[in-house]
């Protein structure tokens, strides 16, 4: 009888032993895939550049004349993000960005005044998007909302982003929906205006310009040093698509302000491909082919090697080759027929060539940039552009990242 | 027939992605120390983002790039 007594309890013990086996690992917390739910910041990045460009085609004077400009362009974005209850992510990232330019062609537009409003303006640009993502999964959807304002332009923006990665997540999918209302200040060159004042004491009204896009993208990881990526971008503007201030002059000799057609349909397709070369090369290409019914089709290619000096440390020579045929509307000074509907002397719209190369590092050190913990990353560009209608520019742009 | 010269450039795109595609290896998280660079991003880098703001004003062609496709005149 005792040894039944003792059987049973052992079995019991045993019970409870099996059970005491698998209770502490249900109750105790997993650290590795806990989540403060505290809003933090993730990084901030501050981006600054410094363009200049020279020419002797300006559209503001009928395609003749100074392209003189430069332009002091500035952003800075936050991004901070937290974990809700269910462990998903919300994304939240700030930007704000100001650009200040002053443009001698611009400044054409009424000759007679010392300096008139356009000759330098300030564009102010901020924008807030929210971005819900599953961790585990990577899949991902977001809203964006967007403002910017100058003198003669504001613009309010609005898009809708989603992100699908596969099971092994090797391919990825994005879709992203963009629309920008824009209401556009029109000026017109000062000898075509009629001579009522308004706004500044000069005669303007306003047209809209709206732009609506999509895009497709579909990336591949194709083996452990190389990955790809599709993307296809359709996008439709309407509205006043014509810059006002821009003059063109007839093969009779008169003068009118350009006119284009007031819907455009854009469809680029880009292909992105990135190799890692041994331990040290990393080779980046891109290329891209446009079409819009405008008549305009491009090329551009580009390539960028950098090259990983240490762990922290790389330097990036790169080069991009443009070539483009211009649209059916383009004629050059003097050149339009007085017949034509349409009409523009933008060389920006015109066949041209462009190449763009020039030299970028980047420093990220283990123990922040000049020991500065919180400077996670500097980046340093330098490009030359040089256009074959004779166009020239430059720009340096700065990124630093803080963590 | 004749087959246009956009046709077969799209063609030779489709082509190219789809012999990379073949050519794909499932690649495990632990095999990605490469791909996860930061110079292996699939998009143009933030420091570029005022590159692509001026080549969208000087030539006629954008998008497809991650930078802007529309939105403000461009028009200096």
């Amino acid at each position: 009888m005792k040894k039944i007594y003792f059987h049973v309890l052992f079995m019991y013990l045993g019970m409870f032993g099996a059970y005491a086996q698998t209770t502490p690992v249900a109750i105790k917390p997993d650290s590795s895939s806990y989540q403060s739910r505290k809003l933090k910041i993730d990084e901030v990045n501050l981006v600054s550049a410094y363009y200049n460009q020279n020419g002797n085609n300006s559209a503001v004077t009928g395609g003749i004349g100074t392209e003189k400009l430069s332009d002091i362009a500035n952003t800075i974005d936050l991004q901070l993000s937290r974990f809700n209850k269910r462990g998903k992510k919300n994304t939240f990232l700030f930007e704000l960005g100001i650009d200040h330019y002053t443009s001698a062609s611009s400044d054409k537009i009424d000759p007679s005044t010392i300096s008139s409003a356009s000759a330098a303006d300030t564009r102010i640009y901020p924008s807030l998007n929210w971005t819900h993502s599953n961790e585990q999964t990577g899949n991902a959807y977001g809203f964006t909302g967007s403002y910017s304002t100058e003198f003669d332009y504001q613009s309010v923006g609005a898009a809708f982003n989603l992100t699908r990665l596969s099971k092994d997540k090797n391919t990825q999918f994005d879709f992203k929906l963009q629309a920008f209302l824009d209401q556009w200040t029109v000026i017109l060159p000062v000898e075509l205006r009629t001579g009522n004042t308004g706004k500044r004491g000069e005669e303007y009204g306003t047209a809209p310009r709206n732009s609506f896009s999509a895009s497709f993208s579909l990336a591949q990881v194709i083996n452990k040093n190389f990955q790809a990526a599709l993307i296809l971008e359709p996008s439709y503007q309407h509205g006043l698509l014509a810059t006002k201030y821009q003059r063109d002059y007839f093969t009779d000799g008169s003068l009118r302000a350009e006119t284009l057609p007031d819907k455009r349909y854009k469809l680029p397709i880009g292909l992105r491909m990135n190799y890692f070369l041994g331990d040290r090369f990393v080779i980046r290409s891109f290329y891209r082919y446009y079409m819009d019914n405008w008549g305009i089709r491009a090329h551009t290619a580009e390539l960028e090697i950098p090259v990983k000096v240490n762990s922290f440390f790389s330097i990036s020579p790169f080069y991009r080759y443009n070539n483009q045929t211009g649209t059916r509307y383009f004629a050059a000074y003097g050149q339009h027929d007085p017949t034509a509907q349409y009409f523009t002397s933008d060389y920006d719209l015109s066949t041209l060539n462009s190449d763009f190369y020039g030299m970028g590092i980047r420093f990220s050190p283990p123990k922040g940039v000049l020991g500065w913990q919180r400077l996670n990353m500097l980046e340093l560009r330098y490009g030359h552009y040089a256009r074959s209608t004779g166009l020239a520019s430059n720009i340096v742009s700065l990124n630093l990242k803080f963590k | 027939m004749k087959i246009s010269r956009t046709f077969l450039q799209l063609l030779g795109m489709v082509t190219v992605i789809s012999v990379a595609m073949s050519s794909c290896s499932s690649v495990k998280p632990y095999q990605k120390s490469k791909i996860k660079d930061a110079d292996m991003i699939l998009s143009a880098r933030k420091v570029q983002k005022f590159e692509q703001s001026f080549q969208l004003y000087r030539e006629g062609a954008s998008g497809a790039n991650g930078g802007k496709s529309g939105g403000g005149c461009g028009c200096n």
